[in-house]
């Protein structure tokens, strides 16, 4: 048992810290953030050289052939610095979803451009109407001859500008909340029918709504009607990443609420010295805590293919939520009237925070996945419980 | 980064197992679940204690020449979750967990021969004499006084202990007593080890708002204690006393047994029925449940990362200061709930009657283990001194 980065993840790791060091101060990554699409193709051609693209990609497709935690380090890092480039759209979800169900033909021809940084993509799951249940699709897929013809809208598509290509979710048969039925197909945006809206974040990144009016699919991901087995493991994978994200942003949130306890002077000493901060500021120091145990908790269990990786994902991502909350709640109190000023970087920690509690399912909807998940059961002998 | 048992491991996982199914039979259930009066808890641990004694495994955490296990972290950790699933007890702390380190560590060859044997096979009942009337939280500002005679071959001790734990049942008492008044507060204090047979040393009891017999006053009264039953040098025993919490750290946050208690409290909200629907599926009662359970899983890897990091002689991290103040508050939120699911009975008092004609059998458990459990956020430093450490130390505040 041990909770130690191999020699290589550490180099990752420096890599990474070392590239957010030199390329993501805070007025610069406001700089960043004011590009078209919201990030630096520069910054993501330097990804590709430095060989990020490849992590979760298989060898054969000239990945680097990592696991979930090689993907921890590099989100981890990304959150301790609000990296804003599309690294969790296009290659983990969309490169994601290529490599776990598309056709040899096309895993050879899309992956190795994901790698080299000349393809952005992304995955378009979201509805209206769907709020965080992702089996919730009215996007619906008709048969044509040989190709699927697509109907429908998709929101809140992230990097939905910047994306070349997209993997929409949508209904080729079946109710429109059923887990079967679904069917994951690509899609170019720039075909006939497609017309995408694109908007910002509240932390700056792009997404975008992505209406489909008899739009002719490229391919079909994996076969029809087993959208939901494939994009699971890979959506898993994803809430993995925002977690990991998520923990570098309240350690760096952290950290700098730390050191204004610890400079900032009213009364005639620093506000560090009055318990009623030093209280809350361990409970803040508690919360990162909390969600780097059920990170690593998560982070293993799926590692190992582990029965209990499932409930431990679920509790993951309600703590992400509940602790972003009272990180970011807290962080900006503890500043004052500083905390909501645009000249520090709190209130857009705070904002990723926020997004990263709302990506795939909040804490309250997850909370209620998880009590289902581990509350079911047959009734069993109430004695033993007395006893 | 890895969390998958070896095959050996596993092997170990399964001995564990095997062994508590075995040692936990229906007599001594019974004996452990039922006691509430120190003195038969006193019966049915010893037994049971000797029971891990001759297997080898009542502290395994000691050092192999004293009778612990060269074990390592992963096994510890095994060892904890098999012995909290089937409800099996952790030992009594007070003599194997708190005073023996002290004793190992610290102590002459004479004083280890003399104690440690004695601690393994439950033959001597401890006691910790610690905080007093006038130092709680402040424990340094300690009284209790000891003074050399007039050959210097005893001290003679005066003052008072309190919130003892069972010693009414006590053989011997661990103390921190001033024998120097001149220095910093800290300064000046000695680890006694004191006979409870002693003349000039009586008990107290303290009624609890619990209803159970636990907590006593100590008093020492010209109590005359051998210098031989000094721990290491006169003065030091404050340092000593702070080394030992590092021992107790590690187990402090009693993550198997709060394991155990959630399942139990599971299945109770299951089969309580609200309006027609299992409590259980109250979405209110369902959410403050989660939210338990997932703060339990957390926990339970912090206290992994701690081990870890302990196990590769690292210090253990500053994760290490939440280990208490986050098991005892789950410990608190599991009581809470289990009153929660007791309704109206969890406000009746059972008396003599049986369960049967009151109604209702756990509501007297749940309402026990309530106000007792109130105490585990006041002793061993309370959750605001936790912070004040954390804040301290970790922090750097």
């Amino acid at each position: 048992m041990n909770f130690n980065l191999s020699e290589e993840q550490t180099m990752i790791q420096d890599s990474v810290a070392r590239f957010v060091h030199d390329t993501y101060a805070f007025d610069k990554r406001n700089e960043t953030v004011a590009l078209e699409h919201g990030f630096s193709a520069d910054n993501w051609q330097q990804f590709a050289e430095l060989g990020w693209l490849s992590i979760p990609f298989a060898e054969e497709y000239g990945g680097f052939g990592g696991g979930p935690v090689d993907t921890m380090v590099i989100m981890q890092e990304f959150g301790r610095g609000l990296v804003a480039e599309p690294f969790l759209p296009t290659v983990l979800l969309f490169g994601g979803l290529l490599q776990a169900g598309a056709s040899e033909e096309l895993k050879n021809k899309l992956i190795p451009q994901v790698v080299a940084g000349e393809l952005q993509g992304t995955f378009a799951f979201a509805e209206r109407q769907s709020r965080y249940a992702i089996t919730d699709v009215k996007t619906r897929a008709r048969q044509d001859g040989v190709n699927w013809v697509l109907n429908g809208e998709k929101t809140v598509v992230l990097n939905g500008g910047a994306a070349q290509k997209l993997i929409v979710l949508a209904r080729s048969s079946g109710e429109q909340s059923g887990e079967s039925g679904l069917s994951l197909f690509l899609v170019d945006p720039s075909a006939e029918g497609v017309t995408t809206t694109t908007y910002r974040m509240t932390d700056g990144r792009e997404a975008a709504n992505i209406t489909l009016g008899n739009v002719t699919a490229e391919a079909v991901i994996g076969g029809i009607g087993e959208g939901y087995g494939l994009m699971s493991p890979v959506v898993d994978q994803a809430v993995l990443a925002v977690a990991a994200d998520a923990l570098g942003a309240m350690e760096s949130l952290n950290a700098q609420t730390l050191e204004y306890l610890k400079t900032r002077k009213q009364f005639g000493t620093h506000i560090g010295s009055f318990q009623a901060l030093q209280h809350r500021m361990v409970d803040m120091f508690a919360a990162c805590e909390n969600t780097r145990s059920l990170l690593y908790r998560a982070v293993c269990a799926l590692d190992a293919g582990d029965e209990d990786a499932q409930r431990s994902l679920l509790a993951l991502k309600v703590m992400v939520g509940r602790a972003g909350r009272k990180i970011g709640g807290e962080g900006i109190q503890m500043h004052g009237g500083m905390g909501m000023t645009e000249e520090l970087s709190v209130g857009s920690y705070v904002k990723r925070l926020m997004i990263a509690n709302t990506l795939f399912g909040d804490a309250d909807y997850q909370q209620q996945r998880f009590s289902t998940l581990v509350n079911a059961g047959e009734k069993q002998s109430v004695a033993a419980a007395a006893a | 980064m890895d969390i998958r048992f070896t095959d050996e491991e596993l092997a170990f996982q399964a001995e564990v197992q095997q062994f508590f199914a075995s040692v936990m039979d229906d007599g001594l259930k019974a004996k452990l679940h039922g006691a509430e009066a120190s003195l038969d808890l006193k019966e049915g641990m010893i037994e049971y204690q000797r029971r891990l004694n001759a297997k080898g495994w009542m502290a395994p955490g000691w050092p192999v020449e004293y009778g612990g296990q060269d074990w390592s972290v992963t096994q510890h950790f095994i060892f904890n979750a098999e012995r909290g699933k089937t409800g099996a007890p952790a030992p009594i702390p007070f003599g194997v967990t708190m005073v023996a380190p002290v004793i190992y560590t610290y102590g002459t060859d004479e004083q280890k021969a003399r104690f440690l044997p004695r601690i393994l096979n439950s033959d001597d009942w401890w006691c910790q004499g610690y905080s007093e009337p006038g130092a709680g939280s402040d424990l340094a500002s300690l009284q209790c006084k000891a003074e050399r005679d007039g050959d210097g071959e005893n001290y003679v001790v005066n003052g008072s202990k309190i919130w003892t734990s069972f010693a009414q049942a006590a053989d011997w008492i661990f103390c921190l007593v001033r024998t120097d008044n001149s220095g910093r507060k800290q300064d000046g204090i000695s680890f006694l080890l004191i006979d409870m047979t002693t003349p000039g040393v009586t008990v107290s009891p303290i009624e609890t708002i619990d209803g159970i017999y636990h907590l006593n006053e100590v008093h020492f009264d010209n109590a005359r204690v051998p210098v031989e039953n000094r721990i290491g040098e006169e003065g030091k025993g404050w340092t000593y006393a702070k080394s030992l919490l590092v021992h107790e750290r590690l187990s402090i946050a009693e993550v198997a047994d709060s394991k155990r208690n959630l399942e139990q409290l599971r299945e109770l909200a299951r089969a309580e029925v609200n309006g027609g629907q299992p409590l259980l599926q109250d979405p209110v009662f369902a959410k403050r449940l989660a939210d338990v359970e997932i703060d339990l899983m957390a926990l339970e890897f912090t206290e992994l990362r701690v081990l870890a990091s302990a196990a590769e002689g690292g210090m253990p991290g500053p994760e290490s200061s939440l280990l208490k103040l986050q098991g005892t508050t789950i410990q608190q939120s599991i009581q809470e709930l289990r009153m929660d699911v007791a309704g109206y009975y969890s406000q009746t008092l059972q008396g003599d009657l049986s369960p049967a004609q009151l109604g209702n059998d756990f509501a007297d458990f749940a309402q026990k283990q309530y106000f007792r459990g109130r105490a585990s956020s006041i002793y061993g430093g309370s959750d605001e001194v936790q912070k004040n450490v954390t804040a301290k130390h970790v922090l750097g505040l």
